[in-house]
């Protein structure tokens, strides 16, 4: 195991040994070291500037302009060149991109936020809580995510705006992330300091949110950052059904709905919201793969 | 292995009933079925609108309904699936949900049935060479591909394939891949090798898109578990003792880096019914991503439950697949 052997890295951190490392640091240290991780990370940041700083320096927005002649191919003017209605297709792609990772990463926090409690409080208390908090899982997980939001989203008036579609999403996607966090802490609650814990009086919640969870981190954190992938394609199909995000906002998955039968006539406005989308969802894997092998005490860098 | 399978099945049964009260209150309070009736313009007398509210079964509270549409008592012999029935449909009276979705289903099974089966193939071929060649070059590039299909929203990758498939068509200027339809129309009592090739013509390409999609996470999975196996004693054994290669992998390794794929598996087939139906859309079949999305769009309640049950039913039955083949692979486990 890499965290255990005292590595001397030349240069500055020459005289600390490994052991001298707190625990954090040795999960940014590997988590710096993988090479695909980092590249996405920077990737990302890129994504996310273009999408909520952009449109402060771009002078299109999203919106129709009489300005704008629709139609044309990329030029100087507009690089991206423009839609049938008049739209800048990069302004739109920054507004496009901006809905969707405020989707995502609302989704993502909610529903982590929600999935590890359940999770941890069915795995601490087992038995038959247990049983019953993990057949209503079982009822979240056996009906198809997309599906349900679809009906549900489609249905609600005023289910438009991208707050409202997030917390939808949000509903069908805690699951996952609750099986994941009983699993783990169903090892946790039979470890000594769980023990020590209640010895000394702690309450549940206590030991839930004080010492189970933040024990549970790791997985945690992976399952969010994937989730956060999972979320914007959830979004994305959403709205290419139409009944996500809906005009005059947009989002990239309805711009790809809207140029749908365009793809030969007007590539331009085909192709870069799903080279945007796939670059997104691509990164966070990556990341999230990343962040799997930085946090897991079990993984060896070592090539076998 | 019989009592198992009886007693799995009755296991799901409240899980099933559960989900159904589930997406039945909330397919409830999200829709008015009503709507287009209410917000039509001139408006319709109110009598039309009650008789419609009560041929609809509205008029009664929502644990009345529920009951009704799962036992069918005091209906009018067209609701409770107990029965067989489905209930009423908003969209006209001549639209049975059944037979509706009874015609779809074969076109839409058809399509993920074979989708499914090549890209568990590709799967644990691509996950098991990647496993057995770690961090070559070969091992890279597929894991690339797989993170790329990941990322690969199913639509986007759709329409890529679509418009590949007409300038393949254009280019050698005859028409090889059907992208448009289901092909089901037109084809009727036409000799059985034209049916085929019809068929055939009209879903390569939407089965190429679902199989692209689907593989990527399994075979990831399938990589993790090989490489668990080719790492452990016995397959190190089973090489000591002078097996050849092939058999080592075929007969030791693989079969047992199998097992856990078949939990992933079970898991993934909810993601192929979302995949389907935006497959279909984009294909534009008429099959039952067609119909849920009808059914959305005329707030068509009844079908709509009619659909989430039926897709509900098909997930619990691959898990249960997935929990006997575990039988079958891993001789460890015994179902008494």
């Amino acid at each position: 195991m890499s965290n255990g052997t005292p590595t001397t890295a030349p240069g500055r951190t020459a005289q600390r040994s490994a052991a001298d490392r707190t625990q954090l640091q040795t999960i940014v240290r590997r988590f710096v070291r993988h090479r695909p991780a980092m590249i996405s990370l920077f990737v990302l940041i890129v994504i996310a500037a273009f999408a909520f700083i952009g449109p402060f320096f771009w002078m299109w927005d999203h919106r129709v302009s009489s300005e704008i002649l629709s139609n044309q191919p990329p030029d100087s003017t507009h690089p991206l060149g423009t839609s049938s209605a008049g739209h800048d297709v990069l302004g739109q792609l920054m507004r496009g991109a901006q809905q969707t990772l405020k989707v995502a990463l609302t989704v993502s926090l909610c529903a982590t936020a929600f999935g590890s409690l359940w999770g941890a409080t069915a795995g601490y208390y087992g038995g038959r809580t247990d049983a019953m908090m993990m057949r209503i899982v079982d009822v979240f997980l056996i009906v198809p995510p997309l599906v349900a939001v679809a009906a549900l989203a489609g249905n609600t008036k005023g289910g438009t705006t991208w707050s409202t579609i997030a917390i939808i999403i949000a509903l069908f996607s805690w699951a996952q992330i609750a099986r994941v966090v009983r699993g783990v802490v169903l090892s946790l609650r039979e470890q000594e300091f769980i023990e020590a814990a209640k010895a000394s009086g702690a309450s549940a919640p206590w030991i839930i949110l004080r010492h189970l969870l933040p024990n549970a981190a790791g997985p945690i954190i992976v399952a969010a950052t994937l989730l956060v992938a999972i979320a914007i394609l959830m979004e994305a199909g959403l709205s290419f059904l139409q009944f996500g995000i809906q005009l005059p906002d947009i989002s990239l998955g309805q711009l790809i709905g809207e140029a749908r039968t365009a793809v030969s006539t007007r590539p331009w406005t085909f192709y870069p919201p799903g080279v945007l989308l796939v670059l997104i969802c691509l990164t966070i894997n990556f990341i999230g793969d990343g962040l799997r092998d930085a946090l897991d005490p079990k993984q060896t860098m070592v090539r076998r | 292995m019989l009592v198992y399978t009886m007693r799995r099945l009755v296991g799901a049964i409240p899980v099933l009933v559960l989900a159904s009260i589930l997406t039945f209150v909330m397919v409830d309070i999200s829709g008015d079925p009503l709507l287009e009736l209410r917000t039509a313009t001139p408006p319709p007398p109110e009598a039309v609108i009650e008789q419609e509210a009560e041929r609809l079964y509205l008029d009664r509270s929502m644990p009345e309904r529920y009951w009704l549409w799962v036992t069918g008592i005091g209906g009018e012999g067209n609701i409770g699936l107990l029965q067989g029935e489905f209930g009423p449909s908003t969209q006209g009276q001549q639209y049975e949900i059944g037979p509706e979705i009874a015609e779809r289903l074969w076109t839409t099974l058809r399509l993920v049935g074979i989708a499914m089966l090549l890209a568990l193939g590709l799967a644990i071929i691509a996950g098991a060479v990647s496993a057995m060649r770690q961090y070559s070059k070969l091992d890279y590039t597929l894991t690339f591909v797989g993170f790329l299909c990941l990322a690969m929203p199913t639509f986007w990758l759709a329409g890529i394939v679509q418009a590949s498939g007409v300038e393949i068509n254009q280019l050698i200027g005859e028409n090889l891949f059907k992208t448009i339809g289901d092909g089901r129309y037109g084809a009727e009592g036409a000799p059985p090798w034209d049916q085929f090739v019809n068929a055939f013509a009209h879903m390569a390409l939407p089965t190429l898109v679902l199989m692209l999609t689907s593989f990527a996470s399994w075979s990831r999975y399938q990589r993790t578990s090989m490489l668990e196996v080719l790492n452990s004693d016995y397959v190190r054994l089973a090489r000591a003792k002078g097996l050849r290669d092939k058999v080592v992998i075929r007969r030791h390794a693989l079969r047992t880096a199998l097992i856990p794929l078949t939990t992933v598996f079970a898991l993934g087939v909810a993601g192929i019914i979302d995949g389907t139906i935006l497959t279909e859309t984009v294909f534009q079949w008429r099959g039952l991503g067609d119909f849920f999305i009808t059914a959305v769009e005329n707030n068509d309640s009844y079908a709509l439950m009619g659909w989430l049950l039926l897709s509900g039913f098909m997930v619990i039955l691959a898990n249960l697949i997935a929990d006997l083949l575990y039988g079958v692979l891993d001789p460890r486990i015994r179902y008494e």
